[in-house]
């Protein structure tokens, strides 16, 4: 089976071709080049014609080298040796420690049938009011960052990866900038948390077909210590490099560009690796949170758009908070019905207001006169924005649902509020005496 | 026929090439074998002696010479008695049995009977001698809350069959032997309570098409009121991500006055199907008493699972829809998302290399969309029954742009368009349809003229809004300003309505007339108000009381209460109705 071909049809891109029989789809190989190796698969055949994918890139590849099938698909190693550990987006170490062989297990395994999965009922506590109260985050989750670069999307994740009680964590990097991967390892050995943590790793300056093998890997670990009963978060960031690169492959592949040049599976392509996302009972959970970052600020560009219609809500990173439009938790009220009787109501009373507030301030920038409701409504916008949007504020749920409250007494008659009179009767602040 | 068979010669995906040595169709089906299992596939394209199969599973494996065996039979579901509260993936697979026999994981390759092996209590309606044809009934059983007939097959040939043999009453195996009918030639046919049919087929074994003019009632506000749905219609619900579109859909799967829903769960979130699987069997039908899932069938093929049964997905559930509507009855399609549907072809498409349209779809996407809302329809059986079958489809249309293919064909054959609008989500108003830019075609609960009435003071009401924020409020005047109040008031206490709210969540026709008599009243009144400060607070204040008033049980003592103070609240400060409006009362 292990038989060397040594006529290297054609090099296109990072894929090449070559004459080979009984070789099957997904195969891994190995190119051998004078001074150099690599992993490939295959992704295309035509009788005997076999396309390969290069891991480190075709580059300096020259017909004559050598490809060896290995005869299976893709792998990775599983055990309890992976916590602590870096690995590259082939799963090669990163770090000073061994490679691991033992325990090999297929990535990009078969989905979760629907019929056996149960609706998530955790919700996980952030300390961040406008996550925990306006878009609770919930065991099993699949959420992303949708943000613009150069907002602190990386601290975030990393912020809400250390407050968050899982077991372990695996940190998928895609493109990433050295210095937030070095960001990550000092936050995570900083915290102690580094040896409940995975982390595979591919930098802006590694091949580009590693960043396409990077959610596989981590999703591949990370299913089987949720299965084996972990509570695991899965970190992906940032996952518009995992579209790019495909996008890359495809344009190689003479595919059919649908949008912008990604291809025609890239709402499939995402969805397969997000919908890992799981709560198997009787066992532990996967949890996944992401970045896509979004190329000038445009939420209807493919990735953050295909993104968008995948995953169960996203948090909209700008300016340095999380907005209140264009973020949402599709899974909120599977746990914010038991959390207080007013956090639905306050929830959206409030954006509702909020949603007012931004108007009168465009008709102030406009320049019109302000009436009574607008002043009311720009106070309450600025108190809103100070006390609970602030990434700063770090206080339980509770606490932020009593600050929404005093904050609306603070600027509204209570029959201003649209909210239900029996609510109102219970928790609008009493006014003090003096 | 001898078995055809062939060879793999190519893997691009889950596109297959397969050189076979003799006859083969278009649209059968064939296995690939790889190791001991088989892989299914769809013969989608025929060039000369090969064949491109679309294989509805995962093809790492699969090697150049594998073998492939063709069954001359078209992508096809089972039909009979035992479908009603089944969850299927797209090619009719149960997944409940899969996850007993297999676990957590999807496993490509198993192929389980769809419908389950179980006995019913046959009473037969024909006998020996009897004369009948294609989709005439031979006997019933009952499944559940109906009488399920068990037809003659609509695949024989529509010619005259006699009644050679049927069984006596009694307790038969949905596969046993229940007749035999004979047609002229002395061809003679045994039948069980199941046969198949090709998904890809539309089922017209039906007198007539009628035009669909009955609402169909869905206990959503904006909808019968406004923009109604008709039973035997079509409609569709476009909306970017997070507008509320799935919500919408499984809030008609539960309230909708029909006699079967059919969930397509295709190519979006499995979390989604989940709730309603759990939920379901939990909820009680208040029409009949019975747990919702007994008038429900789930086909649940989910995002991450593979694309051609994507494809397929929406053939089995509509094929199943005309099935029951052949026993005269009322059957609800809810299919989230056809745009994955589109996405599939789009990706099949590619993999063939066809050439391009807009956006990479295929040419022919265009025709496949009106093909498929074109299986929806209000029909009289031969034997003067009326059954129907409604499609609504949600639309995701990329960047949540409606000038995009899969929208703007959709458009063109729907007969009601409740498009969902970012700003409206944004702003927590849902359910988040658009009034004013959305359309139906069909005829709804309450009387046209009032409905219009409602409709110009919500245009209205946003044209001063318009207006407004380019003069400012002080450039407009109080009746405008009134009028933009009440253009509010429709919205928030009407229009909006809380999915999440035990009462509001659905309001019955007889509460949706009471309510719109009242709101009615309260948009016809001309109100003596000084300024605009005395305005908002009237209108808050109203508001308030009515928002009350929708959370409150029907006709109950609080209920009345309320009404009692709203009518008090309206006419303190109404000098006297619109006079255009109360020739409408
Ligand atoms: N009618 C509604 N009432 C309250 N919340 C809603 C309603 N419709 C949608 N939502 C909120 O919006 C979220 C997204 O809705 P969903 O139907 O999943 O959107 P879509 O299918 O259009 O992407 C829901 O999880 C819920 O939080
Ligand atoms: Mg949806």
């Amino acid at each position: 089976m292990q038989k060397v071909y040594s006529k290297i049809e054609s090099i296109v891109g990072n894929v090449i071709t070559v004459r080979a029989n009984g070789v099957s789809n997904s195969d891994l190989a190995i190119v051998t080049s004078p001074n150099s190796q690599s992993y490939a698969n295959v992704i295309k055949l035509d009788g005997d014609l076999v396309s390969l994918q290069v891991f480190s890139g075709a580059q300096g590849i020259s017909t004559g080298d050598q490809v060896r099938f290995l005869g299976v698909p893709m792998r990775v190693s599983y055990s309890e040796n992976l916590l602590g550990r870096v690995f590259d987006g082939t799963g090669t170490p990163r770090d000073k420690g061994p490679a691991l062989s033992e325990n090999m297990i297929d990535i990009g395994g078969p989905a979760v049938n629907p019929a056996k999965r149960i609706i998530p009922r955790n919700m996980i506590r952030t300390g961040i009011p406008m996550i925990d109260v306006f878009n609770t985050l919930v065991e099993s989750q699949k959420l992303p960052i949708f943000s613009v670069s150069g907002e602190p999307y990386n601290e975030l994740l990393a912020r809400i990866a250390m407050q968050a009680e899982v077991d372990l964590i695996v940190l998928g990097g895609m493109g990433l900038k050295y210095d937030d991967y070095l960001f990550f390892k000092d936050t995570l050995e900083n915290s102690g948390a580094m040896s409940r943590t995975i982390m595979f790793v591919h930098t802006a300056s590694d091949p580009t077909v590693e960043c396409m093998l990077v959610p596989d890997l981590a999703l591949a670990v990370a299913e089987r210590f949720a299965l084996d009963g972990k509570k695991v978060l899965v970190l992906l960031t940032d996952m518009t490099n995992f579209a790019d690169s495909m996008k890359e492959m495809a344009i190689t592949m003479d595919q059919v560009p649908s949008n912008r040049g990604y291809p025609g599976d890239l709402y499939s392509s995402l969805a397969s690796r997000y919908e890992k996302a799981v709560d198997f009972e009787g066992a532990g959970s996967l949890t996944i949170l992401a970045v896509t970052t979004m190329p000038g600020d445009d939420v209807t560009h493919p990735v953050p758009d295909n993104t968008g219609y995948i995953t169960e809500g996203q948090y909209y990173l700008k300016g340095g908070r999380i907005e209140p439009f264009g973020s949402l938790s599709r899974l909120k009220q599977q746990v914010n019905k038991d959390t207080r009787d007013d956090h639905r109501a306050l929830m959206d009373g409030m954006i509702k207001l909020y949603a007012s507030y931004r108007e009168s301030l465009e008709k102030k920038s406009m320049g019109f006169m302000m009436t009574e409701w607008d002043d009311k409504l720009l106070k309450y916008g600025r108190l809103f924005e100070s006390k609970l949007m602030d990434l700063s504020v770090n206080i339980a749920l509770e606490q932020a649902l009593d600050l929404g409250w005093e904050i609306l007494s603070e600027c509204f008659e209570p029959n201003e509020t649209g909210l239900k009179s029996d609510l109102i009767l219970s928790r609008w602040p009493k006014k003090s005496a003096d | 026929m001898a078995n055809t068979s062939g060879r793999v010669i190519g893997v691009n995906g889950n596109m297959v090439s397969v050189q076979f040595d003799s006859a083969i169709s278009k649209n059968e089906v064939g296995y690939i074998r790889v190791g001991d299992v088989r892989l299914k596939g769809e013969v989608i394209r025929i060039n000369k002696d090969v064949a491109s199969l679309q294989v509805f599973e995962m093809t790492n494996g699969v090697s150049v010479g594998d073998l492939v065996e063709f069954t001359h039979e078209m992508l096809s579901v089972e039909l009979g008695p035992g479908l009603l509260q089944q969850i299927y993936d797209g090619l009719q697979n149960p997944l409940p049995e899969l996850a007993s026999q297999c676990g957590f994981f999807l496993q490509r390759g198993v192929y389980l009977d769809p419908i389950p092996n179980q006995d019913w209590e046959f009473t037969p309606v024909v006998k020996v001698g009897d004369v009948v044809r294609p989709a005439d009934t031979l006997g019933t059983v009952p499944e559940g809350l109906f009488t399920h007939q068990i037809m003659v097959p609509f695949t024989l040939a529509e010619t005259d069959w006699k009644v050679v043999s049927i069984n006596a009453q009694g307790t038969y195996n949905v596969r046993d032997t229940i007749a035999v009918l004979e047609d002229l030639k002395g061809n003679k046919r045994e039948l069980t309570m199941v046969f198949t049919w090709p998904v890809k087929k539309a089922i017209s074994c039906y007198e007539e098409r009628l035009r669909p003019d009955e609402t169909l009632v869905t206990k959503i506000r904006i909808i019968d009121t406004f923009l109604p749905v008709a039973k035997g219609g079509t409609y569709c619900t476009p909306g970017p991500f997070g507008a509320g579109k799935t919500v919408l859909q499984h809030m008609t799967s539960r309230n909708a006055d029909v006699d079967i829903v059919i969930i397509a769960a295709c190519g979006e979130r499995a979390g989604e199907v989940v709730e309603v699987l759990k939920e379901f069997p939990e909820l009680t039908d208040p029409k009949t008493g019975r747990s919702l899932m007994e008038r429900t069938i789930i086909i649940c093929n989910t995002s991450s699972m593979p694309v051609a049964s994507r494809e397929a997905s929406v053939y089995t559930a509509v094929t199943m829809a005309e099935y029951y509507r052949q026993m005269g009855l009322n059957v609800l399609l809810l299919a989230d998302s056809t745009s994955r549907w589109a996405q599939a072809m789009r990706e099949m498409s590619g993999r063939l290399e066809e050439i391009p349209g807009e956006e990479a779809f295929p040419a022919y996407l265009e025709s496949r969309i009106a093909e498929f809302y074109e299986r929806a329809g209000k029909v009289r059986l031969k034997d003067g029954r009326i059954g129907s079958v409604t499609i609504g489809g949600t639309v995701s249309p990329a960047g949540g742009n409606f000038e995009e293919p899969v929208t703007q064909a959709t458009l063109k054959v729907v007969g009601a368009f409740h498009g969902l609008s970012r700003e409206r989500s944004d702003a927590r108003k849902y359910p988040a349809i658009d009034p004013l830019g959305s359309w139906s075609k069909y005829t709804g609960v309450i009387p046209g003229k009032k409905v219009e009435f409602a409709r110009s003071i919500l245009f209205r009401g946003s044209e001063i809004n318009q207006m407004m924020k380019v003069v400012g409020e002080e450039g407009t005047s109080v009746n405008d300003y009134i009028t933009y109040q009440k253009g509010e008031l429709v919205d928030a206490c009407y229009l909006q309505q809380n999915s999440f709210d035990p009462i509001d969540s659905s309001v019955s026709i007889e509460r949706q007339r009471y309510t719109f008599t009242l709101l009615f009243k309260i948009l016809s009144g001309i109100y003596d108000l000084e300024d605009k400060k005395q305005v908002r607070s009237f209108f808050n204040t109203v508001r308030q009381k009515f928002l009350d008033w929708n959370n409150i049980e029907y006709k109950s003592e609080r209920f009345f209460q309320i009404e009692t103070e709203l009518e008090n609240l309206y006419k303190g400060k109404m000098t006297s109705f619109d006079p255009d409006a109360e020739k409408l009362m």
